[in-house]
């Protein structure tokens, strides 16, 4: 018996297809909960060969690889739960770190660390974060497939105890709920109600603490479409896009503060990723 | 060369029940590029897997396989501790060979 999995087959898109045809014919509700019952299928049947370990094993190298002019690996780097410790580390991420007097997630985290620890230029730690297929592989989206996938079963635990973290979530928060842009538009005008989505795509409500941790705890994941393995600063980073808002800069104290708002909103829920995703 | 594949080999009765993923880029040659240059064509042309010195399968694949394809497939005659190799070969001459440990 062989099964070989095909990332968008001609059933599945002549299935789709089908699937939006009915959307005209039958009650939106209905079309709505069948698409989403097929969507969730699809990722069950992927599940089991989920491309997502392919950057697992590559982040795992580059952690301990030592690499940058310093020829260190990060193996010392502190994630917040000691230097060197990853276990669970992802879970209480973002956390204010006392060494670099800021707020960071673990994108920012990596890049300090790439930065203290292999002596990289600050520029070249943050210049790649975004693989793009064959002929730019992203070292960051790796490392945190790695990173991310050692807090897997671990509950959401972020903390707002210190001041900057309390600042920075309610940054987040004011960012989530701003409308701007040529449209108008914020995250709440997508996140802030149920059963809302883009085409086919149920859209979770980042409002309701359900939405929140099943959202947050399946980023990173692997993008089926787009055969790349997507961190949540990628997420961010196209939400923004789509609300046609000014780039939001890689690692910046935006895109923190939105990480903040919602892996806090997410707290109590067990981290499952990477996952995959159409 | 290309990054190593994830292999699970175990034991279920007595089938062995193996799961490959294999890191390529899989390209048909029917897209273009930005500039609108075709990509040329990039894909595994052969899998072969062989436990205990027999092939236990072989695969002839093309264009229409997906980007890190993943097969699942069970042979009989397995043990634990055995191991099980599997190679591929793409349309340029490249190779990769991984074994792994029935468990």
């Amino acid at each position: 018996m062989m099964h070989i999995d095909r990332g968008l087959g001609a059933g599945r898109r002549a299935a789709a297809l089908a699937i939006a045809v009915a959307l005209v014919a039958a009650p939106t509700a209905l079309a709505q909960s069948s698409a989403a019952e097929g969507i969730a299928k699809y990722r069950e049947a992927l599940q089991d060969g989920n491309p997502a370990e392919l950057w697992e094993a590559r982040g795992e190298g580059l952690w301990k690889e030592p690499r940058g002019p310093a020829k260190a690996s990060l193996e010392q780097c502190d994630l917040g739960l000691g230097a060197g410790v990853v276990k669970g580390a992802y879970a209480q991420l973002p956390k204010y770190f006392a060494d670099a007097d800021r707020v960071m997630d673990l994108e920012t985290r990596l890049v300090w660390c790439m930065v203290k620890l292999q002596g990289t230029s600050d520029a070249d730690a943050r210049k790649n974060p975004f693989g793009n297929g064959t002929d730019r592989k992203s070292n960051i989206e790796a490392l945190v497939a790695y990173i991310t996938s050692e807090s897997r079963g671990v509950k959401m635990n972020v903390s707002l105890a210190h001041p900057k973290e309390a600042q920075m979530y309610k940054v987040g928060d004011k960012i989530f709920y701003f409308r701007g842009g040529p449209h108008d538009f914020g995250c709440v005008t997508c996140h802030g109600a149920d059963n809302q989505r883009i085409r086919l795509q149920d859209l979770p409500n980042l409002t309701k603490v359900e939405g929140a941790q099943k959202a947050y705890t399946t980023w990173p994941a692997y993008r089926v479409s787009q055969g790349e393995l997507r961190t949540f600063q990628w997420r961010l980073n196209d939400c923004f896009r789509q609300q046609r808002f000014p780039e939001l800069e890689f690692g910046s104290d935006a895109s923190i503060a939105l990480t903040m708002f919602l892996a806090k909103n997410a707290n109590g829920a067990a981290f499952d990723a990477p996952a995959i995703k159409r | 060369m290309a990054d190593p594949m994830k292999i699970r080999a175990s034991l279920v009765g007595d089938t062995t029940e193996v799961k490959v993923l294999m890191s390529h880029e899989m390209e048909t040659g029917q897209r273009k590029d930005a500039q609108g240059v075709v990509i040329p064509a990039w894909f595994i042309q052969t899998v072969t897997v062989t436990h205990g010195g027999k092939t236990v399968l072989a695969a002839q694949w093309g264009p229409a396989v997906s980007k890190n394809p993943f097969v699942s497939f069970k042979f009989k005659g397995g043990a634990k501790g055995d191991k099980v190799t599997i190679a591929w070969a793409d349309n340029r001459g490249d190779k990769r060979t991984d074994e792994a440990t029935i468990a």
